[in-house]
């Protein structure tokens, strides 16, 4: 399809780039419909497909979990924030699809292991602190990033950025006093709940992506106000946003670098293992395997839910021309 | 194994009694009853909807952004159009 452009072409190319790059410049949102350029289009496809299969993905370590909750209060929270996660991901799928993508091609990314999706979700989750922390550490950073998504200049994800954050304080808060509750429990709920914090707290802030340095998408996804802020600044803010709350409970960090300092303000912390990140991102990590067969056999498994509720349309269109 | 077989249906939702309808988003559905039941499920989990209208994708007829400015040329010339372009008496306590 691709053929070289007349240098007419180009001038009307490059003029159209222009126009756009200052209606994005003017804070205006740009909508399904407008132009955009390519590389804009096929940028947000990336980012927003991979956030999409976040949230699905990331059913999969806390549903890992319902059936183990120590409570009904414990159990009716989880279920509830675990739904909220597949919603999360189907708001994001149909603002995908604007962009002019089949949704049932990203799920067929996913499920064939094409797809990516955040990191933090192919680590396990091994005892009931986790459910606590996740909803602390990971849904923390999750709103920290999305609460800037919710102004990215595309119009649909940062509808979808609005309606998620309304229900991640939810998750966030409900994480938290699982942790509190733990971290002022006996001796050995404190101990899970700290070796909790100190498997999730170096993962957590992978989350954020690499650092600025590293980070070859950055610089266009800023200039298009995809992104509204840098990798490492995300990743400060929820350093400095979530100490304070590690030290209410009386936990601590496994980061023997970390320290306040009192002219930026900022709590300053260690180097990250961005070779253990990149393994994880590559299908090494623990769980990547799992993850995906899981997936795959949850898909499956709804496959006679699918079935029937398209026989049940079929029966029902029927019986209308039939009565016609 | 396919999903998206299935129609998308596009989403509005009225927030409160005499609020107008917005549009909240599309789901995937098999049929008209199904796509109420998914919209549902994934924009109102907490209230956000007391009604909810469900239009297939294929029947909205949109502008094109290309035609703002002419499509929707306000007339700012036409000053008739506003309040402000009528006198009224003196002393009258007017809306």
């Amino acid at each position: 399809m691709h053929m070289t452009p007349n240098p007419a072409d180009t001038a009307g190319e490059d003029a159209r780039v222009a126009a756009f790059e200052a209606r994005i410049a003017a804070g205006e949102s740009i909508e399904p419909k407008d132009w955009m350029p390519e590389r804009y289009r096929k940028q947000l496809i990336r980012m927003m497909s991979q956030h999409a299969h976040s949230e699905i993905v990331g059913m999969l370590p806390e549903g890992n979990w319902i059936t183990r909750a120590p409570s009904l209060r414990r159990k009716m929270s989880l279920i509830a924030k675990v739904q909220d996660e597949g919603g999360h991901g189907l708001y994001i799928y149909c603002g995908t699809e604007t962009l002019g993508v089949d949704r049932h091609e990203l799920v067929e990314q996913l499920l064939n292991g094409t797809a990516k999706y955040s990191s933090i979700f192919n680590y396990p989750t091994l005892s009931w602190a986790d459910m606590g922390v996740i909803g602390w550490l990971v849904d923390g950073a999750a709103i920290v990033n999305q609460t800037i998504l919710a102004k990215t200049s595309y119009g649909p994800y940062a509808r979808a950025m609005i309606r998620i954050c309304k229900e991640e304080n939810f998750h966030k808060r409900q994480g938290y006093e699982i942790v509190a509750t733990l971290a002022n429990g006996t001796p050995a709920q404190k101990a899970m709940v700290q070796d909790s914090v100190n498997r999730w707290w170096w993962p957590s802030l992978m989350m954020f992506g690499p650092s600025d340095t590293n980070s070859p998408n950055s610089g266009e996804l800023l200039r298009w106000k995809v992104k509204r802020k840098t990798n490492d600044e995300l990743r400060q803010r929820f350093v400095n946003l979530t100490i304070p709350q590690v030290q209410a409970v009386g936990l601590t960090v496994p980061d023997p670098d970390l320290r306040y300092n009192a002219e930026t303000e900022d709590w300053e912390f260690g180097a990250i293992d961005w070779d253990e990140f990149t393994q994880v991102i590559k299908g090494n990590g623990p769980c990547n395997k799992e993850r995906l067969a899981a997936r795959n056999a949850a898909h499956s498994e709804g496959q006679w839910v699918r079935d029937a509720a398209t026989a049940y349309a079929a029966k029902h269109a029927r019986a209308a021309t039939e009565a016609a | 194994m396919s999903d998206s077989q299935w129609p998308l249906w596009e989403v509005f939702t009225q927030g409160d009694h005499g609020e107008p309808f917005e549009h909240a988003g599309s789901v995937h559905a098999a049929d008209a009853e199904g796509a109420l039941q998914n919209a549902r499920d994934v924009y109102a989990r907490r209230g956000e909807a007391i009604n909810l209208w469900v239009v297939p994708s294929t029947a909205i007829v949109a502008s094109a952004p290309g035609d703002a400015g002419p499509f929707f040329d306000p007339g700012n010339d036409k000053a008739y159009r506003h309040p402000q372009f009528y006198k009224v008496p003196k002393g009258v306590k007017v809306f």
